[in-house]
């Protein structure tokens, strides 16, 4: 779960870039940066928990 | 202070100023490693201060030879020069490429010595973040070997990204957007990439033992010595003002005349910082808590690396303010809700404050679409670098384990590593956690 969480960080991340190169509108622009960031937020978010759930896991 | 987006050459009188506040970095280096021995244990001082100055020696022996060509800011290689390639009609400069083992050192041109020198410097202290993270049970080992991997392929990725022309700092010139990105004291490049690697640190090497027990709240462990802490905060400063007047001359190309409008500001939103986390420590836990307005003095400073140079007084004490109020919070969520054991809170004060300040940058800086630039380099430091550091330290940890050993861990890291304490005359008081 933890390395799932980390693999979604840098499809945010393409996200942002792409954002960048389609849209010449800034509003447009902005938005899709901030969703790629919301992304990656995700990402963070999930790999958290997966480590939380790891840590529950072993604890004895 | 709008930055100037060409590079402009440096006059005979700025190199000496330049290169005097660069001699006076050091002294945020010093701070932190302070603050870091400081917030671990006792049994532990004398080891996390010998790994300070071990990584710190490392990343720099690791950057001469292998880094800093990476970085592109090796002599000979030109701003624009790097591996690149071309997409959507843009040119996208992703690696820096120069000469191994500072080859042509000597003749290169002033600005590129002193853009070296502060790219040493800033990869010291973006190496001895984690180190602090992983107080009381990283080994000198592997904090040594995690920062040859900094020093020689992360770091060394982002500085050219953001300070050696690269994708990042073309973003103005190919899409427009204000100058591109700015990150004058490293914000991003320093304290963002140091603290995200504080992130991968935890997560591999695991909490304290003790720290998370099976049933209650986490156990409190303070650190051994608020003096060491609180002086670190004083001794950071001084590197600081340096370091943020440093960063502005030679990324931002700023006039002296507006150096000292860049001091002021780093002052103003540590001091914010400060007495905002004092405020809620004190109406958190009816007393101020040394080490979090410590962590929040700290997160001010790290908050102005990003934005001393493009902000007014006033926006200083708001980007400050608003680094007092996460601190103690996110350090207190950190360890409560989400169980990561960071002794020394460089999760927060490093990588948050850094992104807060990186997003102040934009929010302040007068360039329109400065805000979407600063967006798109948060997105490549939590969106690559993250990813990129906790893979290579999770190889790194199969080959050199970052845990010591229980024993290792009950003895403390100075008699189990070095074979004696930082306080011999002391008595070592016996510990709960291990009852």
């Amino acid at each position: 779960m933890k390395y799932a969480g980390l693999l979604v960080m840098p499809a945010g991340f393409l996200l942002a870039v792409a954002a960048l190169v389609l849209f010449p509108d800034p509003a447009r622009r902005a938005a899709f940066v901030i969703c790629g960031l919301a992304v990656e937020g995700i990402g963070l978010a999930v790999a958290v928990r997966g480590h939380m759930l790891a840590r529950g896991a072993r604890r004895p | 202070m709008n930055p100037i987006p060409s590079v402009p050459a440096m006059s005979d009188a700025v190199f000496p100023l330049a290169l005097a506040l660069l001699f006076l970095c050091p002294l945020a280096i010093a701070g932190v490693a302070l603050i870091n021995a400081g917030l671990g244990r006792s049994r532990s001082a004398a080891q996390a201060l010998l790994g300070n100055l071990a990584i710190v020696a490392v990343a720099a022996i690791v950057f001469a030879l292998v880094g800093a060509s990476f970085a592109g800011v090796l002599p000979g290689a030109s701003a624009s020069a790097g591996f690149s390639f071309h997409a959507a009609g843009k040119p996208w400069n992703w690696l820096g490429e120069g000469s191994f083992v500072l080859r042509g050192l000597a003749s290169a041109a002033p600005q590129s010595q002193l853009a070296l020198l502060f790219e040493f410097l800033a990869v010291a202290m973006a190496a001895m973040i984690p180190w602090g993270s992983g107080a009381d049970r990283w080994r000198l080992a592997a904090g040594g070997a995690s920062a040859a991997i900094l020093a020689a392929f992360v770091f060394p990725l982002a500085a050219h990204w953001i300070w050696g022309g690269g994708w990042l700092a073309q973003l103005g010139v190919n899409f427009g957007l204000g100058a591109g990105f700015l990150d004058g004291g490293g914000a991003g490049t320093v304290h963002a990439l140091g603290g995200l690697s504080a992130l991968a640190v935890v997560w591999i090497a695991g909490p304290r033992k003790g720290k998370f027990p099976k049933e209650g709240l986490s156990t409190a462990m303070p650190g051994h010595n608020a003096a060491y802490v609180l002086f670190g905060c004083l001794l950071a400063l001084v590197g600081w003002l340096a370091w943020n007047a440093a960063g502005a001359i030679l990324w931002l190309h700023a006039p002296l005349a507006a150096l000292p409008g860049t001091a002021i500001s780093t002052l103003l939103s540590a001091s914010a910082a400060l007495a905002v986390t004092l405020a809620v420590t004190r109406f958190r836990f009816g007393k101020p808590d040394a080490s979090l307005c410590a962590n929040g003095w700290l997160a001010g400073l790290v908050a102005s690396s990003a934005c001393a140079a493009l902000t007014t007084p006033v926006e200083a004490i708001f980007v400050g303010a608003v680094a007092g109020i996460v601190t103690p919070l996110m350090v207190e969520l950190l360890e409560l809700a989400l169980s990561i054991d960071d002794p020394t809170g460089a999760i927060t004060v490093h990588a948050a404050a850094g992104l807060w300040g990186l997003l102040a940058a934009g929010l302040f800086a007068p360039q329109p679409g400065q805000l979407i630039a600063q967006l798109a380099g948060i997105a490549a430091l939590l969106g690559v670098v993250l990813p990129l550091v906790y893979l290579l330290f999770a190889l790194l940890n199969r080959l050199v384990p970052f845990r010591v050993d229980p024993d290792g861990e009950r003895i403390g890291m100075d008699l189990h590593e070095l074979g004696g304490g930082a306080y011999p005359e002391f008595v070592i008081h016996s510990d709960e956690s291990y009852r």
